[in-house]
């Protein structure tokens, strides 16, 4: 009976997830898509949650739902004239690609219906309880993350470098927000601290429980979006040379740690025995500051001057006259 | 228990398509980039459901580790994708 009570919960959850989905995309004005793609950001975060996957509910919810939706929605506000265009290709054309989704559709279900009726699969999962004893954390996703498979993390953080690279050097920042209202300034005053200590809480707790750098950074990133909000040009960001500093210090400290390792005698990110933990614990600050730095400089479009407490009068002025 | 996978990895298939038609025509570069999103957020569900082990075994984390990557690499991507959009526009209105 249980069995089916949890059956029935998992059939209403994917089908408001892949209709929250279609309302997303089919939706002809943009600010409404966006915004029901948050909710289905949050929505994802929940089957996370049901399936098992708590470290994938809290970066879904912090990167999948908040900061992706902060993104779309500032890059809406550079768009001079949305909401009024409807922007969908239609007849043959249309026709051709739906039928095509279909067909792909149809022929990837068939392969995954034909791969569950097949018998119990060769699962790398067993492999990665026997030596979590010795990877130096005992929360298997950290460990595959910063241990066996290392170089993935390694490269993804590359990605993001190159990704930074790419928006420091396609355009100047976007222009700022007016100062926040007493009410939303008060929040932020409040909220912004409090980011930050659960972001060092949840890096810290990563080695043994759901957590670790990618949602530590989201939400230090979090913080940085609610100052830029409040009216901070360069979101909490420090100066030019540290922001490349802060960008550059995930990829160089794991470089670092992955070649010292090899004076020892071992391979390429190979930990000496004992040593995992704190070389992980170290990676992943690195991690947290480059992750952070970079999701920061994504929201604000640029690099931009070292933060200031507020506005100067003129730049308000600018910002009125612009709104 | 053995349907709870098979029902995620159908709605993760369903979000893939989806996503992929509207990416195709989608006229606005936002909405593309929305469609995208979609689209890899349906092959993460795919990912995360074959991993799911019932409600007694530890899930597999070697697809948790690789999705919470994708998210990761996702929103870079996003965010590089809308920079470059923005830059096009200027360009464009130049």
């Amino acid at each position: 009976m249980v069995v089916y009570l949890w059956n029935l919960l998992d059939l209403v959850l994917a089908g408001l997830v892949v209709a929250l989905g279609w309302a997303a995309v089919a939706s002809a004005d943009l600010k409404r898509g966006i915004v029901l793609f948050i909710a289905f950001g949050l929505l994802l975060a929940i089957i996370w949650a049901r399936l098992n996957a708590p470290d994938l509910a809290l970066a879904e919810a912090a990167i999948g739902a908040g900061l992706s939706g902060a993104l779309l929605l500032a890059a809406l506000r550079d768009e001079p004239h949305t909401g009024d265009v409807i922007g969908f290709t239609r007849g043959p054309v249309a026709w051709a690609t739906t039928v095509l989704s279909l067909v792909v559709a149809g022929t990837v279900a068939w392969a995954l219906l034909h791969a569950h009726a097949a018998a119990d699969p060769i699962r790398l999962a067993d492999k990665v309880t026997v030596h979590l004893e010795h990877s130096g954390v005992s929360n298997p996703v950290t460990a595959v993350l910063l241990n066996y498979r290392a170089y993935d993390t390694l490269l993804e953080l590359a990605v993001l470098l190159a990704a930074a690279l790419g928006i420091m050097a396609v355009g100047p920042a976007r222009p700022a927000y007016k100062p926040a209202g007493p009410l939303f300034g008060a929040l932020v005053y409040w909220l912004v601290p409090l980011l930050i200590v659960i972001g060092g809480y949840l890096l810290w707790v990563g080695a043994h429980a759901p957590g670790g750098a990618f949602q530590a950074g989201a939400l230090l990133a979090a913080a940085a979006v609610m100052l830029r909000l409040g009216g901070n040009p360069a979101a909490g960001l420090p100066g030019p040379v540290a922001q490349r500093w802060l960008l550059v210090c995930g990829v160089a400290v794991f470089i670092s740690v992955g070649l010292l390792v090899t004076v020892g005698g071992h391979a390429f990110l190979q930990y000496p025995h004992g040593w995992s933990g704190m070389l992980i614990l170290l990676i992943e600050i690195a991690a947290t500051l480059a992750i952070a730095t970079t999701l920061a400089l994504a929201y604000v479009g640029g690099t931009t001057p070292a933060s200031q407490g507020t506005l100067s009068e003129q730049q308000i002025k600018n910002h009125r006259a612009s709104d | 228990m053995l349907a709870t996978d098979l029902i995620y990895s159908i709605a993760g298939v369903a979000l893939f398509a989806l996503g992929l038609r509207a990416a195709l025509l989608h006229r606005t570069l936002l909405g593309r980039i929305l469609a995208i999103n979609i689209c890899g957020a349906g092959i993460f569900l795919v990912f995360v459901a074959l991993g799911y082990r019932g409600p007694d075994l530890v899930p597999d984390a070697v697809p948790h580790a690789l999705v919470l990557t994708g998210i990761v690499v996702a929103v870079s991507a996003t965010a590089l994708a809308l920079a470059l959009g923005r830059r096009l526009r200027e360009a464009g209105d130049e």
